[in-house]
């Protein structure tokens, strides 16, 4: 069975990522306490750019991991750019995890996604370009 | 730092005495119990003096004794051989809190033409001796019951279960893979006709377990071969492990692992939104802890005391292959989300004071650190 990679475990001790942006320009929410993984994504968005990105999750070693890959890919990235990452390329980042932990990278990329879209909804545009 | 082990429930180190009486049985006295000459006589007595001793543990025979490749083997014959010795349409009870070895046994049985039916417990994990005088139909062949529970170390009345199934003459099975000296057991007062048991959870070697079989309980054989052990499993004696797992069962010792447990569930019951699984005191596996955090996920938790090099265990979804929380927890009433939250830590005889304060000294930051990382809050 494929183990967490020590990169994966670096990123689940110590999240850089973890925490909360009050005046977030997006927030995303998904996941529910009953399936085990909760993740709430926060972004700040200055000309198009996610100039910073917060995460707070409950879940397993492979949901905060993901988490944490994923604030790392998205940061510096414009709304565009963060959009095309996929959950493989966050399973990329993190080296390796076990097969069945790969929903969590998943969950990931879905809290960005709904983050973007809730920044689009608050901004008044119309989300094109959804999960 | 020194790691601290809290995982015993999954498996013990081996006791230095014990690997000391089994080394030369690999290098020196490694004849095959079944030889005719010297080499195959030291193994022979060995063996006998092993069986001996388990026997001795739980009141029975020497003869009532074999010896197996542990309490999965032991379990999976004890189950299978009793069904196809009566045949098919035969009905078995069992609990919803066995070990998978023996839920998966059931549901394969299930498959197979016999009937199950998967007993209640209370919300400490107990079986009561009326509901199971209830599920007992003219075609129940068979009962079994964990006598120690492997998560929360529900310990039954095996007395009492027994009594019931004794008086409808219906075998009485139980998994005592967990509670091997730890809780009393004797085959004659509580009534078994099957009991299973493994070295590795007592300090002895892994691959090695027992199956106490009462004179006269019908089996069918389901590995064929030379005949060895009775003829009820062939296949050359592990002689060794054998011997290692009688060493073990004489050392066995409870010494302060009761005062120990108490003291862990005691601190971290300090800790805010937390409970305990399972019953208090003497009815409560001498080194079971198993505690529910709400607002954390267990797997999470393992991970982060690892961290800080303590080794314990959850009943989490996520550390389960299934990505279904535990069903020993569901069935004592738990919700999805406390069976997310649940940490067990399980103690040895060689637990020490100081590896419990160091523990209940880690764990309230650990938790309060995954508190904060989650969306619903840290401090309340």
């Amino acid at each position: 069975m494929m183990q967490y990679s020590k990169k994966a475990l670096d990123y689940f001790r110590t999240p850089k990522f973890a925490g909360e942006i009050k005046d977030a320009d997006g927030v995303g929410e998904v996941g529910n306490m009953k399936c085990g993984d909760v993740m709430k994504l926060f972004i700040k968005v200055k000309d198009d750019k996610i100039v910073d990105i917060k995460f707070l999750t409950y879940g397993c070693i492979g949901a905060i991991s993901s988490s944490e890959a994923m604030c790392k890919l998205v940061k510096g990235k414009t709304i565009t750019e963060a959009l095309k990452i996929t959950h493989q390329d966050i399973v990329a980042e993190l080296e390796s995890m076990p097969v069945i932990k790969v929903h969590c990278s998943v969950l990931g990329r879905q809290a960005l996604g709904k983050a973007i879209e809730d920044y689009n909804k608050k901004r008044g545009l119309k989300n094109e370009k959804s999960i | 730092m020194k790691e601290v082990y809290l995982d015993n429930g999954a498996t013990t180190q081996v006791d230095e005495k014990v690997l000391a009486k089994m080394l030369p049985f690999f290098d020196m006295k490694y004849g095959n119990a079944n030889s005719i000459h010297v080499f195959g006589q030291e193994a022979s007595e060995a063996l006998e003096e092993a069986r001996q001793v388990i026997a001795e543990s739980i009141g029975a025979k020497a003869e009532e004794i074999i010896f197996t490749s542990g309490g999965t083997e032991s379990n999976n014959l004890a189950l299978k051989g009793a069904a196809f010795a009566a045949g098919k349409g035969k009905h078995i009870i069992t609990t919803k809190i066995e070990h998978d070895c023996i839920l998966e046994s059931c549901k394969w049985l299930e498959e197979q033409g016999f009937k199950v039916s998967y007993l209640n417990v209370d919300k400490e994990g107990f079986v009561s001796a009326e509901e199971l005088e209830k599920a007992i139909r003219p075609e129940t062949i068979l009962v079994s019951i964990i006598q120690g529970n492997n998560e929360i170390g529900t310990i039954q009345n095996l007395e009492e279960l027994g009594k019931v199934c004794k008086s409808k003459g219906i075998y009485f099975h139980t998994d005592a893979c967990q509670s091997y000296t730890k809780a009393p057991l004797d085959v004659n007062s509580d009534n078994l006709d099957l009991v299973s048991l493994n070295a590795h959870k007592i300090h002895g070697p892994k691959g090695v377990g027992a199956l106490y079989i009462r004179k006269g309980v019908k089996l069918e054989v389901w590995q064929h071969g030379g005949g060895h052990e009775f003829g009820l499993r062939s296949g050359t004696e592990n002689v060794a492990g054998a011997v290692g797992m009688a060493e073990a069962v004489k050392m066995a010792e409870r010494g302060q692992m009761k005062e120990l447990r108490d003291r862990l569930i005691k601190g971290i019951l300090r800790i805010k939104e937390t409970r305990l699984n399972g019953p208090r005191g003497d009815r409560r596996l001498c080194n079971n802890v198993n505690i529910s955090f709400n607002r954390i996920e267990g797997e999470a938790l393992v991970g982060y005391l690892d961290q800080k090099y303590i080794s314990a265990s959850s009943g989490s979804a996520c550390s389960s292959k299934s990505l279904e929380p535990s069903h020993v927890l569901k069935a004592i009433g738990l919700k999805d989300e406390e069976a997310h939250g649940s940490l067990r830590l399980t103690l040895s005889r060689f637990t020490t004071l100081d590896e419990i304060n160091y523990v209940l000294k880690e764990l309230p930051g650990v938790v309060e650190k995954l508190r904060q990382i989650s969306p619903f809050g840290g401090k309340k």
